[in-house]
């Protein structure tokens, strides 16, 4: 058997815009080449304006996914305030680091927007919590390698929210069709200042 | 089934969770057992293999417990969610169980029908239909196919006999045919199927 991180597949990514930030994934959930669930989310909310992708093994992504509901509920318990992006990739990265020697197999990745400085936020992690801070884009999953073309082709500064949900759908719709372990729909979330939308992404189905 | 030896030709491989709830399971080692199982009003199912009775009991035992210490009977949503809990504790520890389960039920609130698809690495989904082990090689392209949101039970178990008869047809082991039961918002009821039907190869 391969990689833990390709046994189920799926591709996840994030990217930032003027005052607003994107994070999307595919539906994917597979065991190995066969297709099991074509409605198999793997981005979570975490915060009004905080977002979480996770994509490797599916169980991971269950109890991870699991994990941060029960921490994040916690903090805000505690605090009485919502979870910052940035506090949350704290969070994430010293959760993940505590399993250092029987890790999680995900690579998670973070898109917010900060509600006291109103930055956008992005970051991603490796499956042992090292934080990746880029100012562009975050990619993760099995298609990683495709979305970082992608990306890199299409991303440019200072998009704004519909030109980004343009960008990000396309980034990730064509970098899952080179990839059999991901696509089958999609999920997209554009993150404003005070507004979220939420859109679903048919996609090729085969 | 132990190795090339078939031991018990008629085996429950399903326990009954709560009155709206119920769990296949096989997968253990030196074992292939099938399970399917379809969602809607309707849920058969089919099973087949060497039982692994020891999680199925654990997992039974802990939700009529806390049944009876809240008065509350869990939604399959939630029974679904301790399973998974149950089996990736067990993933990673000394001797994780390798046990493929499907879990179908009923909201005894909403009275939603739901099917959710757990396999031994303790991976949760909820889908529409769902099957373990060989029987997803052969069946879930007849129910991609065949399957739609408002099946009726009657259509269900037509859809049933479609995958059980290309199982007869491909599947190079006698699985001794399937046992086969419903879910519905009244609890859960054992079907009539008809196992000894002779199928063709194609």
């Amino acid at each position: 058997m391969g990689s833990p991180f390709d046994i189920n597949g799926g591709a996840c990514v994030a990217m930032v815009g003027k005052d607003c930030v994107a994070i999307a994934c595919d539906l994917r959930l597979g065991m190995q080449a066969l297709t099991v669930s074509n409605n198999f989310p793997k981005i979570f909310n975490y915060a009004p304006s905080t977002y979480l992708g996770l994509t490797g093994l599916a169980t991971d992504v269950n109890t991870v996914s699991d994990l941060f509901r029960y921490k994040v509920n916690m903090y805000r318990l505690r605090e009485e305030r919502n979870i910052a992006p940035q506090t949350l990739a704290n969070l994430v990265s010293s959760s993940l680091y505590e399993k250092r020697f029987g890790p999680f197999f995900i690579s998670p990745v973070i898109a917010g927007i900060n509600q006291t400085t109103g930055k956008p936020f992005i970051c991603g992690f490796d499956s042992i919590g090292c934080i990746d801070l880029a100012k562009d884009f975050i990619v993760s999953g099995t298609a990683s390698e495709q979305l970082f073309g992608t990306c890199e082709g299409l991303w440019e500064p200072d998009l704004s929210p519909e030109d980004l949900f343009e960008t990000i759908s396309q980034a990730l719709l064509a970098a899952v069709d080179r990839d059999a372990l991901s696509g089958w729909g999609a999920q997209v979330y554009i993150i404003e200042k005070d507004k979220v939308t939420q859109r679903l992404l048919k996609g090729r189905q085969d | 089934m132990r190795g090339p030896t078939i031991i018990k030709a008629e085996d429950d491989k399903t326990r009954q969770l709560n009155k709206h709830t119920l769990m296949a399971f096989s997968g253990e080692a030196g074992d292939t057992g099938e399970l399917l199982m379809i969602r809607n009003s309707t849920l058969p199912m089919l099973t087949n293999g060497f039982p692994l009775v020891q999680f199925a009991e654990y997992v039974q035992a802990n939700v009529s417990l806390y049944t009876m210490r809240n008065d509350t009977e869990l939604s399959p949503a939630a029974v679904s969610s301790f399973v998974r809990g149950e089996l990736a504790r067990s993933l990673r520890s000394r001797s994780p169980y390798t046990v493929n389960l499907l879990l179908g039920g009923v909201d005894p609130v909403t009275q939603e029908p739901s099917l959710y698809w757990i396999d031994y690495l303790a991976s949760l989904a909820p889908v529409p239909y769902a099957a373990h082990g060989y029987a997803q090689y052969y069946c879930l392209s007849l129910l991609d196919k065949h399957h739609n949101p408002n099946i009726s039970l009657e259509e269900g178990m037509k859809l049933l006999e479609r995958c059980t008869d290309e199982l007869k047809r491909r599947l190079p082991i006698d699985y001794k045919g399937v046992l086969v039961k419903v879910i519905t918002k009244d609890g859960v009821k054992v079907m009539d199927f008809d196992n000894d039907r002779v199928v063709r190869s194609a």
